[in-house]
Protein backbone atom coordinates (compact mmCIF):
# COMPACT_ATOMS: atom_id res chain seq x y z
CA UNK A 1 0.00 0.00 0.00
CA UNK A 2 0.96 3.59 -0.68
CA UNK A 3 0.89 5.21 2.46
CA UNK A 4 3.64 7.76 2.19
CA UNK A 5 1.62 11.14 2.00
CA UNK A 6 3.63 13.42 0.24
CA UNK A 7 3.77 17.43 0.86
CA UNK A 8 2.58 20.01 -1.32
CA UNK A 9 5.88 20.50 -2.49
CA UNK A 10 7.11 17.08 -3.21
CA UNK A 11 4.22 16.36 -5.15
CA UNK A 12 4.97 19.53 -7.44
CA UNK A 13 7.72 18.10 -8.03
CA UNK A 14 6.59 14.57 -8.96
CA UNK A 15 4.12 15.91 -11.11
CA UNK A 16 7.20 17.93 -12.58
CA UNK A 17 9.10 14.13 -13.02
CA UNK A 18 5.80 13.32 -14.12
CA UNK A 19 5.81 15.94 -17.45
CA UNK A 20 9.31 14.80 -18.17
CA UNK A 21 8.76 11.31 -18.47
CA UNK A 22 5.65 12.21 -20.32
CA UNK A 23 7.48 14.49 -23.07
CA UNK A 24 10.63 12.01 -22.76
CA UNK A 25 8.39 9.02 -23.87
CA UNK A 26 6.44 10.56 -26.43
CA UNK A 27 9.25 11.98 -28.48
CA UNK A 28 10.77 8.20 -28.20
CA UNK A 29 7.03 7.26 -29.25
CA UNK A 30 6.91 9.35 -32.71
CA UNK A 31 3.14 9.50 -31.97
CA UNK A 32 0.48 9.97 -29.35
CA UNK A 33 -1.13 13.25 -27.03
CA UNK A 34 0.48 15.04 -24.67
CA UNK A 35 -2.09 17.83 -24.20
CA UNK A 36 -4.21 16.03 -21.97
CA UNK A 37 -1.70 13.84 -20.15
CA UNK A 38 -0.18 17.40 -18.85
CA UNK A 39 -3.13 18.90 -18.02
CA UNK A 40 -4.06 15.98 -16.26
CA UNK A 41 -0.83 15.36 -14.56
CA UNK A 42 -0.97 17.21 -11.17
CA UNK A 43 -4.88 15.44 -10.65
CA UNK A 44 -3.18 12.05 -11.08
CA UNK A 45 0.13 12.56 -9.47
CA UNK A 46 -1.80 13.53 -6.40
CA UNK A 47 -4.52 10.83 -6.72
CA UNK A 48 -1.49 8.05 -6.83
CA UNK A 49 0.79 9.36 -3.88
CA UNK A 50 -1.61 10.63 -2.02
CA UNK A 51 -4.95 9.08 -2.27
CA UNK A 52 -5.05 5.51 -3.75
CA UNK A 53 -4.26 2.80 -1.58
CA UNK A 54 -2.68 -0.12 -3.56
CA UNK A 55 0.09 -2.43 -3.87
CA UNK A 56 2.70 -2.29 -6.97
CA UNK A 57 4.10 -5.72 -6.15
CA UNK A 58 0.26 -7.40 -5.74
CA UNK A 59 -1.54 -5.57 -8.76
CA UNK A 60 -4.49 -7.64 -8.40
CA UNK A 61 -5.11 -7.07 -4.24
CA UNK A 62 -8.42 -7.37 -3.93
CA UNK A 63 -8.80 -4.07 -1.34
CA UNK A 64 -6.65 -2.01 -3.86
CA UNK A 65 -8.67 1.20 -4.96
CA UNK A 66 -9.06 1.38 -8.26
CA UNK A 67 -8.75 4.02 -10.47
CA UNK A 68 -9.28 3.93 -14.42
CA UNK A 69 -8.22 6.23 -17.13
CA UNK A 70 -11.16 6.89 -19.34
CA UNK A 71 -9.41 9.06 -21.72
CA UNK A 72 -7.25 6.56 -22.67
CA UNK A 73 -5.26 8.35 -25.02
CA UNK A 74 -3.77 10.37 -21.80
CA UNK A 75 -2.08 7.23 -21.06
CA UNK A 76 1.23 8.47 -21.52
CA UNK A 77 0.59 10.15 -17.97
CA UNK A 78 -1.25 6.76 -16.55
CA UNK A 79 1.61 4.85 -17.58
CA UNK A 80 4.20 7.69 -16.17
CA UNK A 81 2.75 7.73 -12.81
CA UNK A 82 2.66 4.11 -12.74
CA UNK A 83 6.32 3.48 -13.51
CA UNK A 84 6.96 6.16 -10.73
CA UNK A 85 4.93 4.12 -8.22
CA UNK A 86 6.65 1.25 -9.31
CA UNK A 87 4.18 -1.07 -11.01
CA UNK A 88 7.09 -1.10 -13.85
CA UNK A 89 10.35 -0.27 -14.70
CA UNK A 90 11.29 3.33 -16.21
CA UNK A 91 13.01 1.92 -19.07
CA UNK A 92 9.86 0.25 -20.12
CA UNK A 93 8.68 3.68 -20.95
CA UNK A 94 10.50 3.61 -24.28
CA UNK A 95 8.86 1.16 -25.73
CA UNK A 96 5.29 3.03 -25.74
CA UNK A 97 3.54 2.56 -28.98
CA UNK A 98 6.13 0.04 -30.10
CA UNK A 99 5.64 -3.38 -31.42
CA UNK A 100 5.05 -6.27 -28.50
CA UNK A 101 5.21 -3.55 -26.08
CA UNK A 102 3.12 -3.24 -22.68
CA UNK A 103 2.41 0.17 -23.30
CA UNK A 104 -0.19 0.03 -25.74
CA UNK A 105 -1.49 3.00 -27.20
CA UNK A 106 -4.34 3.25 -25.61
CA UNK A 107 -4.57 1.24 -22.48
CA UNK A 108 -4.54 -2.90 -22.09
CA UNK A 109 -4.52 -4.92 -19.53
CA UNK A 110 -1.34 -5.89 -20.49
CA UNK A 111 0.20 -2.78 -18.53
CA UNK A 112 0.19 -3.54 -14.88
CA UNK A 113 -1.89 -1.86 -12.88
CA UNK A 114 -4.57 -1.04 -15.69
CA UNK A 115 -7.65 -2.68 -14.65
CA UNK A 116 -9.47 -2.17 -17.76
CA UNK A 117 -8.97 -0.97 -21.78
CA UNK A 118 -10.17 2.38 -22.51
CA UNK A 119 -9.59 4.16 -25.76
CA UNK A 120 -13.42 4.86 -27.00
CA UNK A 121 -14.45 7.36 -25.29
CA UNK A 122 -16.99 7.44 -23.21
CA UNK A 123 -17.80 4.39 -21.59
CA UNK A 124 -14.77 4.73 -18.71
CA UNK A 125 -17.81 6.22 -16.21
CA UNK A 126 -19.83 3.41 -16.74
CA UNK A 127 -16.54 0.58 -16.18
CA UNK A 128 -15.99 2.59 -12.93
CA UNK A 129 -19.75 2.25 -12.14
CA UNK A 130 -18.87 -1.74 -12.01
CA UNK A 131 -16.16 -1.52 -9.94
CA UNK A 132 -18.35 0.47 -7.49
CA UNK A 133 -21.09 -1.71 -7.45
CA UNK A 134 -18.73 -4.52 -7.23
CA UNK A 135 -17.52 -2.93 -4.16
CA UNK A 136 -20.94 -3.10 -2.86
CA UNK A 137 -22.26 -6.50 -3.76
CA UNK A 138 -18.43 -7.48 -1.62
CA UNK A 139 -18.90 -5.74 0.81
CA UNK A 140 -15.43 -3.42 0.70
CA UNK A 141 -14.61 -0.37 1.25
CA UNK A 142 -12.17 -0.07 -1.32
CA UNK A 143 -13.18 3.19 -3.45
CA UNK A 144 -13.30 4.35 -7.38
CA UNK A 145 -11.45 6.98 -8.82
CA UNK A 146 -11.54 7.65 -12.62
CA UNK A 147 -10.66 10.25 -15.24
CA UNK A 148 -12.87 11.97 -17.63
CA UNK A 149 -11.94 14.21 -20.27
CA UNK A 150 -13.83 17.45 -21.26
CA UNK A 151 -14.78 16.55 -25.01
CA UNK A 152 -15.32 13.19 -24.02
CA UNK A 153 -18.57 14.11 -21.74
CA UNK A 154 -19.76 15.10 -25.24
CA UNK A 155 -21.09 10.97 -25.65
CA UNK A 156 -23.99 9.99 -24.86
CA UNK A 157 -22.65 6.68 -22.83
CA UNK A 158 -21.28 9.66 -20.08
CA UNK A 159 -24.74 10.75 -18.98
CA UNK A 160 -26.45 7.30 -18.71
CA UNK A 161 -23.65 6.61 -16.61
CA UNK A 162 -23.88 9.69 -15.03
CA UNK A 163 -27.45 9.19 -14.10
CA UNK A 164 -27.05 5.38 -13.13
CA UNK A 165 -24.11 6.50 -10.42
CA UNK A 166 -26.75 9.27 -9.20
CA UNK A 167 -29.40 6.53 -9.20
CA UNK A 168 -27.64 3.61 -7.29
CA UNK A 169 -26.04 6.58 -4.92
CA UNK A 170 -22.42 5.78 -5.51
CA UNK A 171 -20.78 7.88 -3.03
CA UNK A 172 -17.26 5.29 -3.20
CA UNK A 173 -17.22 6.70 -6.35
CA UNK A 174 -15.53 9.90 -7.51
CA UNK A 175 -14.95 11.44 -11.25
CA UNK A 176 -12.18 13.68 -12.12
CA UNK A 177 -13.08 15.75 -15.41
CA UNK A 178 -9.81 17.19 -16.82
CA UNK A 179 -11.29 20.43 -18.05
CA UNK A 180 -8.94 21.72 -20.30
CA UNK A 181 -11.14 23.24 -22.58
CA UNK A 182 -9.57 22.21 -25.66
CA UNK A 183 -10.30 19.06 -28.13
CA UNK A 184 -9.51 18.12 -31.59
CA UNK A 185 -10.88 20.44 -34.07
CA UNK A 186 -10.49 23.18 -31.57
CA UNK A 187 -11.95 24.51 -28.19
CA UNK A 188 -14.62 22.52 -27.04
CA UNK A 189 -17.07 25.98 -26.40
CA UNK A 190 -16.65 26.25 -30.42
CA UNK A 191 -17.59 22.85 -31.12
CA UNK A 192 -19.45 21.29 -28.90
CA UNK A 193 -20.15 23.98 -25.92
CA UNK A 194 -20.46 21.62 -22.15
CA UNK A 195 -21.23 24.61 -19.98
CA UNK A 196 -23.28 24.85 -17.81
CA UNK A 197 -21.39 21.82 -16.80
CA UNK A 198 -21.58 21.63 -12.68
CA UNK A 199 -25.24 22.16 -13.28
CA UNK A 200 -25.12 19.59 -15.13
CA UNK A 201 -23.69 17.07 -13.48
CA UNK A 202 -25.84 18.66 -10.19
CA UNK A 203 -28.78 17.66 -12.08
CA UNK A 204 -27.58 14.12 -12.32
CA UNK A 205 -27.54 14.06 -8.48
CA UNK A 206 -23.87 14.28 -8.41
CA UNK A 207 -21.89 16.37 -5.55
CA UNK A 208 -19.26 18.86 -7.74
CA UNK A 209 -16.39 20.12 -6.46
CA UNK A 210 -14.52 22.98 -8.79
CA UNK A 211 -11.14 23.51 -8.76
CA UNK A 212 -7.74 24.81 -10.32
CA UNK A 213 -6.69 21.38 -11.47
CA UNK A 214 -2.78 23.11 -11.02
CA UNK A 215 -3.26 23.85 -7.77
CA UNK A 216 -1.71 20.85 -5.45
CA UNK A 217 -3.44 22.02 -2.61
CA UNK A 218 -6.71 22.23 -4.03
CA UNK A 219 -6.97 18.94 -5.17
CA UNK A 220 -5.90 17.18 -2.52
CA UNK A 221 -8.48 19.16 -0.62
CA UNK A 222 -11.05 17.76 -2.92
CA UNK A 223 -10.09 14.32 -3.19
CA UNK A 224 -10.53 14.88 0.66
CA UNK A 225 -13.83 16.19 0.49
CA UNK A 226 -15.36 13.47 -2.00
CA UNK A 227 -14.31 11.05 0.45
CA UNK A 228 -16.50 12.50 3.02
CA UNK A 229 -19.46 12.71 0.85
CA UNK A 230 -22.25 10.68 1.30
CA UNK A 231 -24.82 8.98 -0.81
CA UNK A 232 -23.84 10.61 -4.37
CA UNK A 233 -20.79 10.40 -6.07
CA UNK A 234 -18.56 12.82 -6.65
CA UNK A 235 -17.18 14.73 -9.51
CA UNK A 236 -13.87 16.83 -9.29
CA UNK A 237 -14.34 19.43 -12.13
CA UNK A 238 -11.11 20.42 -12.69
CA UNK A 239 -10.22 24.07 -14.74
CA UNK A 240 -6.88 22.76 -16.09
CA UNK A 241 -4.66 24.24 -18.77
CA UNK A 242 -4.01 22.11 -22.02
CA UNK A 243 -0.33 21.19 -22.49
CA UNK A 244 0.36 22.60 -19.06
CA UNK A 245 4.23 23.13 -17.95
CA UNK A 246 5.75 23.05 -21.61
CA UNK A 247 4.92 26.89 -22.70
CA UNK A 248 4.57 26.28 -26.00
CA UNK A 249 2.44 23.51 -25.81
CA UNK A 250 -0.41 25.53 -23.48
CA UNK A 251 -3.25 26.16 -24.48
CA UNK A 252 -2.43 24.62 -28.30
CA UNK A 253 -5.19 22.61 -30.18
CA UNK A 254 -2.37 21.34 -32.29
CA UNK A 255 -0.68 19.51 -29.72
CA UNK A 256 -3.80 17.46 -28.76
CA UNK A 257 -2.73 14.31 -30.48
CA UNK A 258 0.92 15.87 -31.89
CA UNK A 259 4.09 14.05 -30.26
CA UNK A 260 7.31 16.93 -29.96
CA UNK A 261 9.82 16.42 -32.37
CA UNK A 262 13.11 16.47 -30.95
CA UNK A 263 14.26 19.47 -31.14
CA UNK A 264 10.65 21.03 -29.23
CA UNK A 265 11.35 17.79 -26.90
CA UNK A 266 14.32 19.71 -25.92
CA UNK A 267 12.82 22.63 -25.41
CA UNK A 268 10.35 21.12 -23.12
CA UNK A 269 12.45 19.31 -21.09
CA UNK A 270 14.79 22.11 -20.07
CA UNK A 271 11.58 24.29 -19.33
CA UNK A 272 10.72 20.96 -16.84
CA UNK A 273 13.86 21.12 -15.28
CA UNK B 1 -46.93 -33.73 -28.45
CA UNK B 2 -43.52 -32.61 -27.12
CA UNK B 3 -42.80 -30.50 -24.33
CA UNK B 4 -42.89 -26.67 -25.24
CA UNK B 5 -40.61 -24.07 -23.32
CA UNK B 6 -39.83 -21.17 -23.25
CA UNK B 7 -36.23 -20.46 -23.53
CA UNK B 8 -36.37 -17.35 -21.10
CA UNK B 9 -38.00 -18.75 -18.30
CA UNK B 10 -35.25 -21.80 -18.62
CA UNK B 11 -32.84 -19.09 -18.29
CA UNK B 12 -34.45 -17.11 -15.33
CA UNK B 13 -34.70 -20.30 -13.65
CA UNK B 14 -31.07 -21.28 -14.72
CA UNK B 15 -29.98 -18.00 -13.18
CA UNK B 16 -31.66 -18.66 -9.91
CA UNK B 17 -29.77 -21.97 -9.65
CA UNK B 18 -26.39 -20.42 -10.19
CA UNK B 19 -26.88 -17.53 -8.33
CA UNK B 20 -27.68 -19.87 -5.29
CA UNK B 21 -24.79 -22.04 -6.11
CA UNK B 22 -22.30 -18.93 -6.82
CA UNK B 23 -21.88 -16.10 -4.90
CA UNK B 24 -19.91 -14.12 -7.35
CA UNK B 25 -22.59 -14.02 -9.83
CA UNK B 26 -24.01 -10.94 -10.71
CA UNK B 27 -27.18 -9.53 -13.28
CA UNK B 28 -27.92 -6.57 -15.26
CA UNK B 29 -30.92 -5.59 -17.31
CA UNK B 30 -32.13 -2.46 -18.99
CA UNK B 31 -35.78 -2.58 -17.83
CA UNK B 32 -36.52 -5.79 -19.54
CA UNK B 33 -36.49 -8.17 -16.84
CA UNK B 34 -39.98 -9.33 -16.88
CA UNK B 35 -38.88 -10.35 -20.73
CA UNK B 36 -35.77 -12.02 -20.13
CA UNK B 37 -36.89 -13.41 -16.93
CA UNK B 38 -33.92 -12.16 -14.96
CA UNK B 39 -36.56 -10.98 -12.96
CA UNK B 40 -36.46 -13.89 -10.85
CA UNK B 41 -33.10 -13.92 -10.31
CA UNK B 42 -33.93 -10.25 -8.85
CA UNK B 43 -36.72 -11.69 -6.62
CA UNK B 44 -34.35 -14.36 -5.48
CA UNK B 45 -31.05 -11.95 -5.15
CA UNK B 46 -31.69 -8.42 -5.20
CA UNK B 47 -28.32 -6.98 -4.11
CA UNK B 48 -26.79 -8.92 -6.87
CA UNK B 49 -29.25 -7.43 -9.54
CA UNK B 50 -29.46 -4.08 -10.82
CA UNK B 51 -31.52 -2.54 -13.04
CA UNK B 52 -29.92 0.14 -15.54
CA UNK B 53 -33.26 1.32 -16.74
CA UNK B 54 -33.43 2.12 -20.74
CA UNK B 55 -28.76 2.12 -21.13
CA UNK B 56 -27.91 -0.69 -23.09
CA UNK B 57 -24.56 1.09 -23.24
CA UNK B 58 -24.19 1.95 -19.99
CA UNK B 59 -25.36 -1.45 -18.72
CA UNK B 60 -22.96 -3.45 -20.76
CA UNK B 61 -19.60 -1.20 -20.14
CA UNK B 62 -20.90 -1.46 -16.33
CA UNK B 63 -20.99 -5.46 -16.68
CA UNK B 64 -16.83 -5.41 -17.81
CA UNK B 65 -16.50 -2.92 -14.76
CA UNK B 66 -18.23 -5.69 -12.51
CA UNK B 67 -16.26 -8.51 -14.10
CA UNK B 68 -12.95 -6.63 -13.68
CA UNK B 69 -13.41 -6.96 -10.11
CA UNK B 70 -14.10 -10.80 -10.20
CA UNK B 71 -17.73 -10.65 -10.63
CA UNK B 72 -19.23 -13.38 -13.18
CA UNK B 73 -22.11 -11.02 -14.70
CA UNK B 74 -25.21 -12.07 -16.91
CA UNK B 75 -26.62 -8.98 -18.60
CA UNK B 76 -30.11 -9.45 -20.70
CA UNK B 77 -31.71 -7.46 -23.15
CA UNK B 78 -33.20 -8.12 -26.29
CA UNK B 79 -30.96 -8.84 -28.50
CA UNK B 80 -31.09 -6.51 -31.36
CA UNK B 81 -30.33 -3.59 -28.30
CA UNK B 82 -27.34 -6.50 -27.03
CA UNK B 83 -25.26 -6.72 -30.22
CA UNK B 84 -26.32 -3.72 -31.67
CA UNK B 85 -26.93 -0.66 -29.50
CA UNK B 86 -24.17 -1.87 -27.50
CA UNK B 87 -21.63 -2.94 -29.44
CA UNK B 88 -18.56 -0.81 -29.15
CA UNK B 89 -18.75 -1.23 -25.50
CA UNK B 90 -19.02 -5.12 -25.87
CA UNK B 91 -15.98 -5.16 -28.38
CA UNK B 92 -13.91 -2.28 -26.32
CA UNK B 93 -15.17 -3.38 -22.68
CA UNK B 94 -15.93 -6.54 -22.58
CA UNK B 95 -14.35 -8.38 -25.76
CA UNK B 96 -11.29 -6.56 -25.14
CA UNK B 97 -10.99 -6.94 -21.81
CA UNK B 98 -11.71 -10.56 -22.33
CA UNK B 99 -13.70 -9.98 -19.19
CA UNK B 100 -16.41 -12.79 -17.80
CA UNK B 101 -19.16 -10.76 -19.04
CA UNK B 102 -22.00 -13.43 -20.40
CA UNK B 103 -24.52 -10.97 -22.71
CA UNK B 104 -27.71 -13.78 -23.03
CA UNK B 105 -29.67 -12.18 -25.23
CA UNK B 106 -33.79 -13.06 -25.53
CA UNK B 107 -36.31 -11.83 -28.79
CA UNK B 108 -33.49 -13.03 -30.86
CA UNK B 109 -34.75 -14.11 -34.69
CA UNK B 110 -37.85 -13.47 -36.90
CA UNK B 111 -39.96 -15.31 -34.73
CA UNK B 112 -40.13 -12.49 -32.40
CA UNK B 113 -43.47 -11.72 -34.60
CA UNK B 114 -45.78 -9.29 -33.83
CA UNK B 115 -43.17 -6.75 -32.80
CA UNK B 116 -41.68 -6.37 -36.08
CA UNK B 117 -38.43 -5.51 -37.90
CA UNK B 118 -36.99 -2.75 -35.27
CA UNK B 119 -37.18 -5.60 -32.77
CA UNK B 120 -36.18 -8.51 -34.93
CA UNK B 121 -32.30 -9.34 -34.35
CA UNK B 122 -31.08 -10.55 -38.05
CA UNK B 123 -27.66 -9.65 -37.82
CA UNK B 124 -26.23 -10.40 -34.11
CA UNK B 125 -24.63 -13.64 -35.01
CA UNK B 126 -22.52 -11.55 -37.61
CA UNK B 127 -22.27 -8.88 -34.85
CA UNK B 128 -20.84 -10.93 -32.47
CA UNK B 129 -18.45 -13.78 -34.15
CA UNK B 130 -16.35 -11.02 -35.47
CA UNK B 131 -15.40 -10.03 -31.79
CA UNK B 132 -12.18 -11.94 -30.96
CA UNK B 133 -12.44 -13.59 -27.68
CA UNK B 134 -16.67 -13.82 -28.23
CA UNK B 135 -18.00 -17.37 -27.27
CA UNK B 136 -21.42 -17.95 -28.76
CA UNK B 137 -24.07 -20.38 -27.96
CA UNK B 138 -27.97 -20.81 -30.15
CA UNK B 139 -29.22 -23.32 -27.78
CA UNK B 140 -31.80 -25.37 -29.37
CA UNK B 141 -34.55 -25.54 -26.88
CA UNK B 142 -35.70 -25.09 -23.54
CA UNK B 143 -33.67 -27.71 -21.75
CA UNK B 144 -30.55 -26.97 -23.57
CA UNK B 145 -30.74 -22.64 -22.58
CA UNK B 146 -30.09 -24.28 -18.75
CA UNK B 147 -27.02 -26.16 -20.76
CA UNK B 148 -25.85 -22.92 -22.75
CA UNK B 149 -26.28 -21.27 -19.53
CA UNK B 150 -24.24 -22.97 -17.75
CA UNK B 151 -21.32 -23.29 -20.26
CA UNK B 152 -21.26 -19.61 -19.84
CA UNK B 153 -20.74 -19.63 -16.23
CA UNK B 154 -18.39 -22.48 -16.12
CA UNK B 155 -16.11 -21.25 -18.56
CA UNK B 156 -14.15 -17.76 -18.73
CA UNK B 157 -14.12 -15.16 -20.82
CA UNK B 158 -17.43 -13.68 -22.72
CA UNK B 159 -20.17 -15.76 -24.07
CA UNK B 160 -23.06 -14.42 -26.16
CA UNK B 161 -26.52 -16.74 -25.81
CA UNK B 162 -28.89 -16.63 -28.46
CA UNK B 163 -32.85 -17.18 -27.01
CA UNK B 164 -36.03 -16.66 -28.81
CA UNK B 165 -39.34 -15.09 -27.51
CA UNK B 166 -41.45 -17.89 -28.48
CA UNK B 167 -42.09 -21.44 -26.80
CA UNK B 168 -39.72 -23.92 -28.15
CA UNK B 169 -40.78 -27.83 -28.76
CA UNK B 170 -37.98 -29.52 -26.66
CA UNK B 171 -35.50 -31.58 -28.59
CA UNK B 172 -35.53 -35.30 -27.70
CA UNK B 173 -32.63 -37.65 -27.67
CA UNK B 174 -30.00 -34.77 -28.33
CA UNK B 175 -27.24 -36.33 -25.95
CA UNK B 176 -25.15 -34.71 -23.62
CA UNK B 177 -24.23 -30.69 -24.10
CA UNK B 178 -20.62 -29.90 -24.88
CA UNK B 179 -19.63 -26.28 -25.33
CA UNK B 180 -18.48 -26.54 -29.51
CA UNK B 181 -19.55 -30.04 -29.85
CA UNK B 182 -22.13 -30.09 -32.76
CA UNK B 183 -25.25 -32.97 -31.84
CA UNK B 184 -25.80 -35.21 -34.60
CA UNK B 185 -29.53 -36.08 -34.21
CA UNK B 186 -30.05 -38.13 -37.10
CA UNK B 187 -28.04 -39.95 -39.02
CA UNK B 188 -27.40 -39.57 -43.26
CA UNK B 189 -25.46 -39.93 -45.90
CA UNK B 190 -27.28 -38.34 -48.67
CA UNK B 191 -27.29 -34.70 -47.47
CA UNK B 192 -26.42 -32.79 -44.04
CA UNK B 193 -28.48 -30.14 -42.70
CA UNK B 194 -27.31 -27.92 -40.19
CA UNK B 195 -28.96 -25.93 -37.91
CA UNK B 196 -29.31 -23.79 -34.40
CA UNK B 197 -31.41 -22.42 -32.46
CA UNK B 198 -35.40 -22.67 -33.34
CA UNK B 199 -34.50 -24.05 -36.70
CA UNK B 200 -33.67 -27.13 -35.56
CA UNK B 201 -36.91 -28.29 -34.66
CA UNK B 202 -37.79 -27.19 -38.74
CA UNK B 203 -34.58 -29.22 -39.93
CA UNK B 204 -35.94 -32.08 -38.01
CA UNK B 205 -39.12 -32.34 -39.45
CA UNK B 206 -37.51 -31.50 -42.62
CA UNK B 207 -35.19 -34.93 -42.44
CA UNK B 208 -38.61 -36.77 -40.90
CA UNK B 209 -40.47 -36.14 -44.62
CA UNK B 210 -37.23 -36.80 -46.42
CA UNK B 211 -36.83 -39.97 -44.97
CA UNK B 212 -40.43 -41.07 -46.11
CA UNK B 213 -38.93 -40.29 -49.78
CA UNK B 214 -35.81 -42.19 -49.07
CA UNK B 215 -33.78 -39.50 -48.16
CA UNK B 216 -30.95 -39.59 -45.71
CA UNK B 217 -30.09 -36.94 -44.07
CA UNK B 218 -27.62 -36.34 -41.58
CA UNK B 219 -29.31 -33.05 -39.23
CA UNK B 220 -26.68 -31.29 -37.08
CA UNK B 221 -27.26 -29.25 -34.29
CA UNK B 222 -24.43 -26.84 -34.15
CA UNK B 223 -25.58 -25.04 -30.69
CA UNK B 224 -22.27 -23.65 -30.55
CA UNK B 225 -20.99 -20.91 -33.20
CA UNK B 226 -18.09 -20.19 -31.36
CA UNK B 227 -16.15 -22.41 -31.31
CA UNK B 228 -17.12 -23.90 -33.92
CA UNK B 229 -16.75 -27.67 -34.46
CA UNK B 230 -14.75 -27.96 -37.58
CA UNK B 231 -14.36 -31.63 -37.37
CA UNK B 232 -18.15 -32.21 -37.26
CA UNK B 233 -18.61 -29.81 -40.40
CA UNK B 234 -15.97 -31.39 -42.56
CA UNK B 235 -16.78 -35.03 -41.56
CA UNK B 236 -20.27 -33.78 -43.00
CA UNK B 237 -18.66 -32.18 -46.40
CA UNK B 238 -16.52 -35.51 -46.58
CA UNK B 239 -19.56 -38.16 -45.63
CA UNK B 240 -22.44 -36.31 -47.18
CA UNK B 241 -22.45 -34.96 -50.70
CA UNK B 242 -24.03 -31.33 -49.85
CA UNK B 243 -24.56 -29.24 -47.14
CA UNK B 244 -28.08 -27.11 -46.15
CA UNK B 245 -27.62 -24.37 -43.39
CA UNK B 246 -30.52 -23.30 -41.90
CA UNK B 247 -30.75 -20.19 -39.54
CA UNK B 248 -32.97 -17.71 -38.18
CA UNK B 249 -30.42 -14.97 -39.19
CA UNK B 250 -29.15 -13.04 -42.21
CA UNK B 251 -27.52 -15.90 -44.46
CA UNK B 252 -24.05 -13.17 -44.57
CA UNK B 253 -22.03 -13.46 -41.39
CA UNK B 254 -24.40 -16.26 -39.24
CA UNK B 255 -24.13 -20.07 -39.24
CA UNK B 256 -23.94 -20.10 -43.17
CA UNK B 257 -20.87 -18.08 -42.99
CA UNK B 258 -19.19 -19.81 -40.48
CA UNK B 259 -19.41 -23.71 -42.35
CA UNK B 260 -18.88 -21.52 -45.92
CA UNK B 261 -15.66 -20.26 -44.24
CA UNK B 262 -14.74 -23.94 -43.11
CA UNK B 263 -15.28 -25.83 -46.18
CA UNK B 264 -13.96 -23.29 -48.24
CA UNK B 265 -10.94 -23.58 -46.88
CA UNK B 266 -10.55 -27.27 -46.09
CA UNK B 267 -13.35 -28.90 -48.35
CA UNK B 268 -15.43 -27.15 -50.57
CA UNK B 269 -18.68 -28.75 -51.53
CA UNK B 270 -21.57 -27.08 -52.13
CA UNK B 271 -23.77 -25.17 -49.11
CA UNK B 272 -27.03 -24.09 -49.52
CA UNK B 273 -27.91 -21.54 -46.91
CA UNK B 274 -31.36 -21.13 -45.43
CA UNK B 275 -32.01 -17.89 -44.05
CA UNK B 276 -33.03 -14.18 -44.40
CA UNK B 277 -31.83 -13.03 -47.89
CA UNK B 278 -31.04 -9.03 -47.53
CA UNK B 279 -34.55 -8.22 -46.04
CA UNK B 280 -35.76 -6.66 -42.74
CA UNK B 281 -37.82 -8.85 -40.81
CA UNK B 282 -41.76 -7.26 -40.32
CA UNK B 283 -45.06 -7.96 -38.21
CA UNK B 284 -46.36 -11.22 -37.94
CA UNK B 285 -46.59 -14.48 -36.07
CA UNK B 286 -43.65 -16.65 -35.76
CA UNK B 287 -45.37 -19.71 -37.66
CA UNK B 288 -46.37 -17.13 -40.83
CA UNK B 289 -43.21 -15.20 -41.20
CA UNK B 290 -40.99 -18.48 -41.03
CA UNK B 291 -42.81 -19.24 -44.10
CA UNK B 292 -42.78 -15.61 -45.77
CA UNK B 293 -38.68 -15.78 -45.06
CA UNK B 294 -38.98 -19.00 -46.30
CA UNK B 295 -37.55 -21.19 -42.98
CA UNK B 296 -39.90 -23.11 -42.68
CA UNK B 297 -39.21 -26.76 -42.81
CA UNK B 298 -40.81 -27.25 -46.18
CA UNK B 299 -38.56 -25.01 -47.27
CA UNK B 300 -35.54 -26.95 -46.04
CA UNK B 301 -37.15 -29.75 -47.20
CA UNK B 302 -37.57 -27.84 -50.87
CA UNK B 303 -33.72 -26.85 -50.75
CA UNK B 304 -32.34 -30.36 -50.37
CA UNK B 305 -34.95 -31.86 -53.17
CA UNK B 306 -33.95 -29.01 -55.68
CA UNK B 307 -29.84 -29.86 -55.52
CA UNK B 308 -29.96 -33.48 -54.81
CA UNK B 309 -28.94 -35.78 -57.70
Amino acid sequence: MNNKQLSVKELENKAKEVRRLIIEMLVKAGSGHPGGSLSAADLITALYFNVLRFKPQDPFWPDRDRFHMSKGHCCPLWYAVLAETGYFSKEKLSTLRKLGSILQGHPDRCAPGVESASGSLGQGLSIALGMSLAARVDKKDYRVYVLLGDGEVQEGNIWEAAMACGHFACDNLCAILDFNGCQIDGKCADIMGLEPLAAKWQAFGWHVIEINGHDMQQILDAYAEAQTIKNKPTIIIARTIKGKGVSFMEGVVGFHGKAPTAEEAKRALEELS
Amino acid sequence: MAEQLFQRDVYGQALVKLGAMDKNIVVLDADLSSSTRTSLFAKEFPDRFFNFGVAEQNMMAAAAGLASCGKTVFVSTFAVFASGRAWDQVRVSVSYNNFNVKIVATHAGITVGPDGASHQALEDIALMRVLPNMNIIVPADGPQTADAVMAAAANPGPFYVRLGRPKIATLENKGVFKLGQAQMLTPGKDVTIIACGVMVNEALAAAKALAQKGIQARLLNLHTIRPLDNAAILKAAQETKFLVVCEEHNIIGGLASSVDEIVAENFPVKVIRVGIRNRFGQSGEPEDLLKEYHLSSTDIEKAVLSHIS
